[in-house]
């Protein structure tokens, strides 16, 4: 495996499939009453996150000390060009300090690649701007193909505000690894610019229409409609976004009772998701949390603990 | 704790021959391996047989017992071991696995492995007589993780350890209370054990 | 080399890249073309180079006053020598901005201090950049600095009223708005990646192409209206050259400028999130860059200025949407041209002294550059080596910054010495 995990294009369909067998164990370990493995004794993670995140660093916190390694959260600066530190100099102060790795959320996109280029600890990127969150997607695919058995084939459905995604670009790029079908959905103004050329290069269908591509779906991720990304022009109002694209109870009954639903949270319930759907049998989103830990344990594990590994 | 030959198809760049240490679990590997058969399947048997009544009769019975087998070749050894026992005594023992890989104490040395999986038994390990089996004792190094990992799930009462060959050539103070057989190697020969449950092969052989 | 020669001979140069000849200069004038009697003079063996009139770069940014830290007059002044530039333009966004005659005539002043090449002043358009009331255009173009290129440049004189009084007012004294085509609501501050689908996949701010040509449109409409005329800054889109070719044939006074990394450098280079490619307009796609390529060709674009744009290297270490936007230009613009232009056969060399000498300086309206190598014309000549085979070293740049996105790549041509009036600043590829 690579030494940083930047993008779903860092690990192959193999690298996605041993990550998950591990993440498998880590499940188990989560059901103990020591919750500890001593894998990653030792080691030094240093969550730094420059947007606010409670889900995401508490989950890479837990899954860090879980393997026995030393785990501190740093608070990053907004980033602001004109004064304090460069963003450089802000890492370099940190990565100086013989660190094992950089788990770094950024508001920018491309911001953990450059960051990778100037730290000698390994980087995981646990979400840049708009770009990707690999972690996120990987723990997804894992979640769907726990419930399924194997995504080869199947129909993965996607909805919500693409152009602000990075929850999608990352799900797009390992669900097609795995083999699974993906068609997104979304108004035309919520369409990455550019993605009826990059869906047809990448193997990925678009639609405006998600009443015509749920029934054929085995999975469904509703994505949120982020409120504060947008300054306006996206969409009228929200309850014509709820109305066009939300996963109401009559959406909720267009799906067959085995179609899991997911959502990477926060949910804004009543939006894009109804409560009952998000309360419903099928619903994964609580198990997509538990994986969350898993999978990050097991992507600890597979950068750090071996050799040439970081420091 | 059977080694790689040198035409593994899964090479872990641990088991290069002449590795001293510990090998870690092998994969399934296809035809016989290299050099000369020590055990042949009959023995296998027979020395399996024997083991069980060894444990039987060192635990006065099958109260309390519990068999972990050590991922890979460790866990179908456990598994005849509780045929056995099920045959001789008419009671179902319970067995595990007990995955090392995130013990082992060469972590750093190799890229790292994905474990193999864990199965403890639903009546857990608390105050129970836990039977380590494994294929192959050698440096002792797999047994101390084995341990390490078993002080993280639960306090046994008791541990013992039951393997199929000693090869000798301990690094630490540990030893087997049961053993098929004690195969005195040197240190540049290679033992490879394979069972019909993963390899399409049965027997123990050195090279 | 003494200081200024009273005579000079640049001896055996293709001149224009056409015929080979000397050149006489005395007191700062070439005085015959031809084949001279070097007696008394100092002698420039110009074998196997290419001469052509100094060039003169419309749109520079020298930082001074400011961003000393960055690039100061002098700096500035030397990379501008060492590219064959003997005039430049120095934008009006410094800190403070030169919205008053008295800020245009310490740049001014500071340039003939330096005395490596005329530094022209922009004045801005509007009070602080702000868009909103005009700067004292009248007063600037008095002053010393006898400004008479007025810019917002960095920012886009947004408000279409403020844009009209502005080109209305200038034609008082034959000033020119040059305009930093960008639509702020279109393309807003974050706006860093040509709107397409690489911004898309990077999820990078989208900067679509017609933020830019709605403003080149609306401008040569207002132009048309006013009877004034109009410049295009960095034109980067074929859409703007549309434009332009329909404004021109309307017989609508504008013009137009292309930088070098236009001419060459496309959007994939933004793939690794470097900064050093972060510049504004963006980098764009092939497409564009060969409409623009056919543009500088046949005129509709009638000039290339470089837009340098020097950057402390901590204002670039940022995260991508963060960093300064600009890159280093005026020491590779002309090997760039030659190559992307000349190497190619699609202009001629003396192609290349239309649009980097003799039209920026009658845009600028400046009346001691851009006159040819003509008996008579003040002694601004580049000697040029057409096969000089230079490999750019970002760390070797006289510039004190090095956001260089030429770094590593290898050129043809190269500049092998400036001649400002006379008087040598570049000498064997080096300053004097």
């Amino acid at each position: 495996m690579k030494k940083h995990l930047l993008s779903i294009d860092d690990v192959t369909a193999d690298d996605i499939a041993e990550i998950f067998a591990t993440a498998a164990e880590m499940h188990d370990v989560q059901r103990r009453d020591v919750k500890k493995l001593p894998a990653l004794r030792g080691r030094t993670v240093i969550n730094l996150f420059f947007e606010d995140s409670t889900r995401t660093r508490s989950s890479f916190e837990i899954a860090g000390k879980w393997l026995s390694a030393d785990t501190i959260n740093i608070t990053g600066k907004g980033s602001s060009t004109s004064k304090g530190e460069s963003l450089r100099d802000t890492v370099l102060t940190i990565g100086s300090m013989g660190v094992d790795a950089l788990v770094m959320r950024h508001s920018a996109s491309g911001a953990a690649l450059q960051v990778s280029q100037w730290v000698d600890a390994s980087v995981i990127n646990a979400g840049d701007g708009t770009h990707e969150h690999p972690s996120q997607a990987l723990l997804d695919a894992y979640t769907l193909q726990r419930r399924l058995g194997s995504l080869e084939g199947r129909h993965v459905v996607m909805v919500g505000d693409l152009t602000h995604s990075r929850v999608f670009r990352s799900n797009v790029l390992c669900l097609t690894k795995l083999g699974a079908r993906v068609t997104v959905v979304a108004p035309p103004t919520l369409m990455p610019s550019g993605v009826t050329e990059w869906s047809r290069a990448a193997g990925f269908e678009t639609s405006y229409d998600v009443d015509a591509v749920l029934p054929t779906a085995d999975a469904v991720m509703m994505l949120r409609v982020q409120k504060e990304r947008m300054s306006g022009g996206f969409f009228p109002s929200p309850r014509e976004y709820t109305v066009g694209y939300g996963l109401t109870r009559d959406r909720l009954a267009l799906l067959g009772p085995d179609v899991p639903i997911c959502h990477p949270g926060p949910m804004n319930r009543g939006l894009e998701i109804a409560a009952d759907a998000a309360d419903a049998a099928q619903s994964v989103i609580l198990d997509q949390v538990s994986a969350g830990v898993a999978v990050r344990m097991a992507i600890l594990y597979h950068l750090l603990a071996g050799e040439g590994s970081a420091a | 704790m059977s080694e790689q030959p040198p035409s593994s198809p899964t090479p872990h760049p641990g088991d290069q021959p002449g590795d001293q240490t510990d090998a870690p679990s092998a994969a399934p590997v296809p035809g016989e391996p290299e050099g000369r058969i020590v055990l042949d399947e009959r023995d296998i048997a027979r020395a399996l047989t024997r083991i069980s009544h060894e444990i039987l009769e060192r635990n006065k019975g099958a109260a309390d017992l519990v068999l972990l087998g050590i991922p890979s070749r460790g866990v179908p050894l456990a598994k005849r071991v509780a045929e056995r026992i099920a045959a001789v005594e008419g009671v179902e023992v319970p067995v595990g696995s007990l995955d090392i890989t995130m013990y082992r104490d060469d972590l750093r040395k190799h890229p790292a492995r994905g474990p193999q999986h864990t199965e403890i038994p639903s009546g857990g390990i608390d105050g129970r007589t836990v039977v380590l089996v494994d294929d192959v004792l050698y440096s002792g190094r797999t047994v101390r993780a084995a341990l390490d990992a078993m002080n993280d799930i639960g306090r046994p009462d008791v541990v013992r350890l039951a393997v199929l060959v000693d090869r000798g050539h301990r690094d630490l103070p540990i030893r087997a209370d049961h053993v098929g057989k004690n195969l005195p190697s040197a240190r540049t020969e290679r033992v490879a054990v394979r069972l019909s449950e993963l390899d399409d092969v049965e027997g123990v052989w050195i090279s | 080399m003494s200081a200024t020669p009273t005579k000079l001979v640049v001896r055996g140069a293709s001149l224009l890249g056409e015929t080979t000849g000397d050149l006489l200069v005395v007191d700062g004038v070439i005085t015959e073309v031809g084949s001279v009697d070097s007696t008394g003079a100092e002698v420039v063996d110009a074998d196997g180079l290419v001469a052509l009139p100094g060039l003169v770069d419309l749109h520079t940014h020298l930082r001074e006053p400011g961003r000393e830290d960055a690039e100061t007059v002098v700096t500035g002044s030397r990379a501008a020598a060492v590219g064959g530039f003997t005039a430049v333009l120095a934008m009006a966004n410094t800190s403070p901005v030169t919205d008053t005659a008295e800020a245009a005539e310490r740049v001014h002043d500071l340039g003939v201090a330096a005395g490596l090449v005329d530094v022209h002043p922009v004045g801005a358009v509007t009070k602080g950049l702000a868009g909103e009331e005009l700067a004292e255009l009248g007063l600037m173009h008095r002053s010393r600095a006898r400004v008479r290129v007025f810019s917002d440049d960095g920012k886009c004189v947004a408000d279409p009223r403020v844009m009209r009084r502005a080109l209305e007012y200038v034609k008082a004294f034959g000033g020119v708005i040059s305009q930093h085509s960008q639509d702020p609501s279109l393309a807003g501050p974050t706006s860093c990646c040509h709107e397409g689908e690489l911004s898309g996949r990077l999820g990078l701010p989208g900067w679509p192409g017609v933020a830019e040509e709605v403003i080149v449109a609306r401008d040569v409409m207002l132009a048309r209206h006013t009877g004034s005329r109009v410049h295009v800054a960095h034109a980067s889109t074929a859409g703007t050259v549309e434009v332009l070719r329909w404004a021109k044939s309307q017989g609508i006074q504008v013009t137009a400028e292309v930088t070098p990394h236009h001419l060459l450098l496309t959007t994939d280079l933004l793939a690794g999130y470097d900064p050093t490619f972060k510049v504004n307009p963006p980098l764009r796609p092939q497409e564009d860059v060969l409409a623009l390529r056919e543009a500088l060709a046949d005129g509709t674009i009638d000039a290339v200025a470089t837009d340098h744009a020097p950057h402390a290297r901590h204002d670039k270490e940022h995260a991508f949407v963060d960093a300064a936007f600009g890159m280093l230009g005026l020491e590779t613009a002309l090997s760039v041209v030659a190559q992307v232009m000349v190497e190619s056969g699609q202009m001629s060399w003396t192609d290349v002294a239309r649009v980097m000498s003799t039209t920026p300086a009658a845009i600028a309206g400046l009346e001691r550059q851009g006159r040819g190598l003509e008996v008579g014309s003040p002694a601004n000549i580049v000697l040029v080596d057409p096969s000089a085979d230079l490999t750019v070293d970002r760390d070797a740049s006289v510039s004190l910054s090095r956001n260089n996105p030429w770094h590593g790549r290898t050129f043809g041509a190269a500049v092998r010495a400036t001649f400002l009036r006379g008087r040598a600043t570049v000498l064997d590829g080096a300053l004097v």
